[in-house]
C-alpha cells in the first residue's frame, strides 16, 4: 500500500498508524459492497437465463442453476411457443447500426475540420445552434418526423431510421471531432497551405492521418447510442420485421407468453455487444462520454 | 528586390485558392446545416405550430385553436401527476447520482489497488441499454403476491425481512398531501424509488467519471501544499477539492438533469408508467397521446413543455460555454 502512496513517501506499511489501516480497511470493504452492488443485475440475468424451464421459478430466483442450460437462450434467439425470437431484430440492428456509424464518423470528421481549421464569421454561433440539437426532447420533433419520413417514402424503412439516428448524430460527432481538431496545431494547415495543398489535400494529408483515436471515439460512441436507442427505433418501425433489437426486448418483456428467463436471457443477447465494446476499448468510451458534456 | 514580383504575384494567387477554399469549406458544412435546420429548428417549429391547432383526431385538421391544449393540460389531474413525478424523480436522481458519483470518485481516487478495475465496474451500466436495465431491475423490484420475490426475497434470505415494501406495485403517495387549487395529491409516489434506484445505477458511473477528470485535473502540489500546511483530509475536501470541482458539477448537473427530464426507455419497461399513473413522466404521455389516442396536438403540447423545461436549462449552459470559449481563445 505504501507504494501505491506516493504523497507520502517517507512512511511504510508498518510505520502507519493502526487507525489509518483500519480507514483502508474499511474503504476497501465499502468499495467491493459497491462492486457487488453494480454487479447485482447481472448476477441475477445470469444465473436465470442459464437455467433451463424446470428450475425457472420466482420463489427460487436467487437459486444457483444445478446444470448448465441454453434453453433460454435458445427461446429468446428462435422464438417458439408465442415468443418472438430475437434473431431478426438482431439483424437489423446491425444493418442500422453499421451504415449509421459511419456515415456519421464522415459527417462529423468533416464538419469537425471546417468548425475548428476554416472559422469564419458566425461559425462559433452556428456551432452552439448546431450543439442544441443533442439536448432536445425527441419528443418534440416526433411529430414531424413522422409526416416527413412518410412523404418521403422512408417511413417504417430502414433507411429512414439509419437517416433519423444520423440527423440527430450530427451535433455530437460534430462536437467531438471539432474538440479534436483543436488540438491539432493550426501551424500544420497554414505550412500545408504555404505548399499549395488545398482544403481536401490538407483534410486528406494532415487531418486524417492523426484521425484515428477521433474515429474511434466517435464511432464507438455512435455505435453504443444507436444500437441502446429505443425511442426512434419503436416510432419508426412500426412493422415488426424491422424492430431493432431494444424494440424487440421491450416487446418481449411486455408479453405474457414469455416467461421470465427468457426475458432475461433476451436482456443478455441485448447487451452483449456493446458490453464487448466496453470491455476491449473503454478508454474510448470514456472520452466519448466526458466528450458529452461540451468541454473537450 | 527583383524577386519580390514574383512572390507578389504568387502570394496574389494563393490568397484566391485560400478564398476558394473557405468557400469549399463553407459549402461542406450546408448538409449538416440544412439538416440541423429542417430537422431540429423545422420540426420543433412545426411541432410549436401543431400544439396550437385544432389536431386532436386521426384526421388532420390545424386550424389555429391558441393556447387551449396548454390550458387543459395544465387543469388535468394526470398531468399534474406528472409534472409531480418528474419533479420528484429529477430531484432525486439529481442528488443521489452527486453525492453518489462524487463518493465513488474520491474511492476510486484514493491510490486503491484494482482502482481500474473499480472503475470499470462501477461504469458499466453506462455501456448498456435502458432497456436492459429496466428488464433486470423489473424483476428485482417486482415484490410477488404470495410469496416474496425479486430484492424482498434477497432481503429476506439475508435476514433484512422488514426492509421488504411493495415497490413498482406500491400506489401510495407520502405524505400525500392535499392541496385545495390542485387535483393531484402531493410529494412522493413510492413505486419511483425503484425507478430512480434503476436510473442512479445506471447513471451515476457517468457523475463519476466527470468528478474523477476534475480531481484528476487539480494539480498535486495544491494538495501537497495544504498538507504541509497541517490541512486534514476533511478541510481538504471541503475548503480546496469541493471548490475546485465547480466546474466539473454545473456540467454533470446540466447533463445528469437533462438526460432526468427526457427519461422514456426506462420507465416504459419498468414500469410502464404505472401503478395508476405513478411514474408516468410527460415523456410516455405524449406518446400515449400521440400514438395511442390520435391527439396530436395535445401530445405537442406536452413535447412542447417538456422542450420548454430542457431549453431553459441548456440553452444558458451552451451560451455561457460559448463564452468561456471565446475568452479562452
Amino acid at each position: 500500500m505504501s507504494v501505491s502512496a506516493p504523497s507520502l513517501p517517507q512512511t511504510h506499511h508498518h510505520g502507519k498508524p493502526l487507525s489509518h489501516r483500519i480507514g483502508r480497511l474499511l474503504l476497501y470493504a465499502v468499495m467491493i459492497a459497491l462492486a457487488a452492488w453494480f454487479l447485482l443485475p447481472v448476477y441475477l440475468l445470469l444465473i436465470t437465463a442459464f437455467k433451463d424451464f424446470s428450475e425457472v421459478s420466482l420463489s427460487r430466483m436467487w437459486d444457483l442453476p444445478t446444470r448448465f442450460s441454453l434453453e433460454s437462450f435458445d427461446r429468446a434467439w428462435n422464438g417458439g411457443q408465442g415468443t418472438t425470437g430475437m434473431r431478426g431484430s438482431f439483424v437489423n440492428s446491425v444493418l442500422l447500426v453499421v451504415p449509421a456509424t459511419v456515415i456519421s464518423c464522415l459527417l462529423g470528421s468533416m464538419n469537425g475540420y471546417v468548425l475548428s481549421k476554416w472559422k469564419f464569421r458566425g461559425s462559433e454561433t452556428l456551432f452552439t445552434l448546431i450543439l442544441f440539437g443533442m439536448f432536445i426532447p425527441y419528443q418534440s420533433i416526433l411529430v414531424p418526423l413522422v409526416m416527413v419520413l412518410s412523404s418521403i417514402g422512408l417511413y417504417a424503412t430502414l433507411p429512414g431510421l439509419i437517416l433519423t439516428h444520423v440527423v440527430y448524430g450530427i451535433p455530437i460527432t460534430t462536437l467531438i471531432f471539432r474538440n479534436y481538431y483543436a488540438n491539432v496545431p493550426s501551424e500544420l494547415v497554414e505550412a500545408g497551405q504555404i505548399d499549395g495543398a488545398g482544403f481536401f489535400d490538407i483534410y486528406r494529408r494532415i487531418l486524417l492521418p492523426l484521425s484515428a483515436p477521433g474515429f474511434v471515439v466517435v464511432a464507438i460512441w455512435q455505435f453504443t447510442s444507436i444500437w441502446n436507442e429505443f425511442l426512434f427505433g419503436l416510432i419508426i418501425t412500426n412493422d415488426p420485421r424491422l424492430r431493432p433489437v431494444t424494440v424487440a426486448l421491450q416487446n418481449m418483456s411486455g408479453s405474457q407468453f414469455t416467461q421470465w428467463n427468457v426475458q432475461m436471457a433476451g436482456a443478455l443477447i441485448v447487451a452483449v455487444p456493446t458490453l464487448l465494446v466496453y470491455i476491449f476499448l473503454g478508454r474510448y468510451f470514456l472520452r466519448g462520454l466526458l466528450a458529452g458534456s461540451l468541454k473537450g | 528586390m527583383a524577386i519580390a514580383r514574383p512572390a507578389l504575384a504568387t502570394s496574389a494567387l494563393r490568397r484566391r485558392a485560400v478564398q476558394r477554399d473557405r468557400l469549399i469549406a463553407v459549402l461542406m458544412l450546408v448538409p449538416s446545416i440544412l439538416a440541423i435546420a429542417v430537422f431540429v429548428y423545422g420540426f420543433i417549429a412545426y411541432t410549436a405550430y401543431v400544439s396550437m391547432s385544432n389536431y386532436t383526431t386521426a384526421r388532420i385538421d390545424l386550424s389555429f385553436v391558441g393556447l387551449d391544449h396548454y390550458v387543459r393540460l395544465f387543469g388535468e389531474r394526470r398531468f399534474q401527476e406528472n409534472i409531480r413525478n418528474l419533479i420528484v424523480f429529477t430531484l432525486f436522481f439529481l442528488a443521489v447520482c452527486l453525492v453518489f458519483g462524487l463518493a465513488l470518485a474520491l474511492m476510486v481516487d484514493a491510490h486503491v489497488k484494482g482502482e481500474s478495475v473499480f472503475r470499470a465496474i462501477y461504469l458499466f451500466p453506462m455501456a448498456i441499454s435502458f432497456i436492459v436495465t429496466g428488464v433486470a431491475w423489473r424483476w428485482l423490484f417486482t415484490p410477488g403476491d404470495l410469496e416474496p420475490t425479486g430484492i424482498n426475497l434477497l432481503f429476506e434470505m439475508v435476514g433484512l425481512g422488514f426492509l421488504k415494501a411493495r415497490w413498482i406495485a406500491d400506489t401510495s403517495v407520502w405524505p400525500n398531501l392535499e392541496v385545495p387549487w390542485l387535483k393531484v395529491r402531493l410529494m412522493v409516489p413510492m413505486a419511483i424509488i425503484p425507478v430512480v434506484v434503476a436510473a442512479v445505477w445506471q447513471m451515476s458511473g457517468f457523475a463519476m467519471a466527470m468528478f474523477l477528470a476534475g480531481l484528476r485535473g487539480i494539480p498535486e502540489e495544491i494538495k501537497e501544499a495544504a498538507r504541509v500546511d497541517g490541512c486534514s483530509e476533511w478541510q481538504m475536501l471541503r475548503h480546496i477539492i469541493l471548490p475546485m470541482l465547480r466546474p466539473v458539477t454545473l456540467s454533470a448537473i446540466v447533463v445528469l438533469t437533462h438526460v432526468s427530464l427526457k427519461t422514456f426507455d426506462l420507465i416504459m419497461t419498468m414500469t410502464g408508467g404505472g401503478p395508476g399513473n405513478k411514474t408516468e413522466l410527460p415523456s410516455l404521455y405524449m406518446y400515449e397521446l400521440r400514438f395511442s389516442q390520435f391527439n396530436t396536438a395535445q401530445a405537442a403540447a406536452v413535447a412542447m413543455i417538456l422542450l420548454i423545461l430542457v431549453s431553459l436549462l441548456t440553452v444558458p449552459y451552451l451560451v455561457y460555454n460559448r463564452r468561456a470559449q471565446s475568452v479562452e481563445q
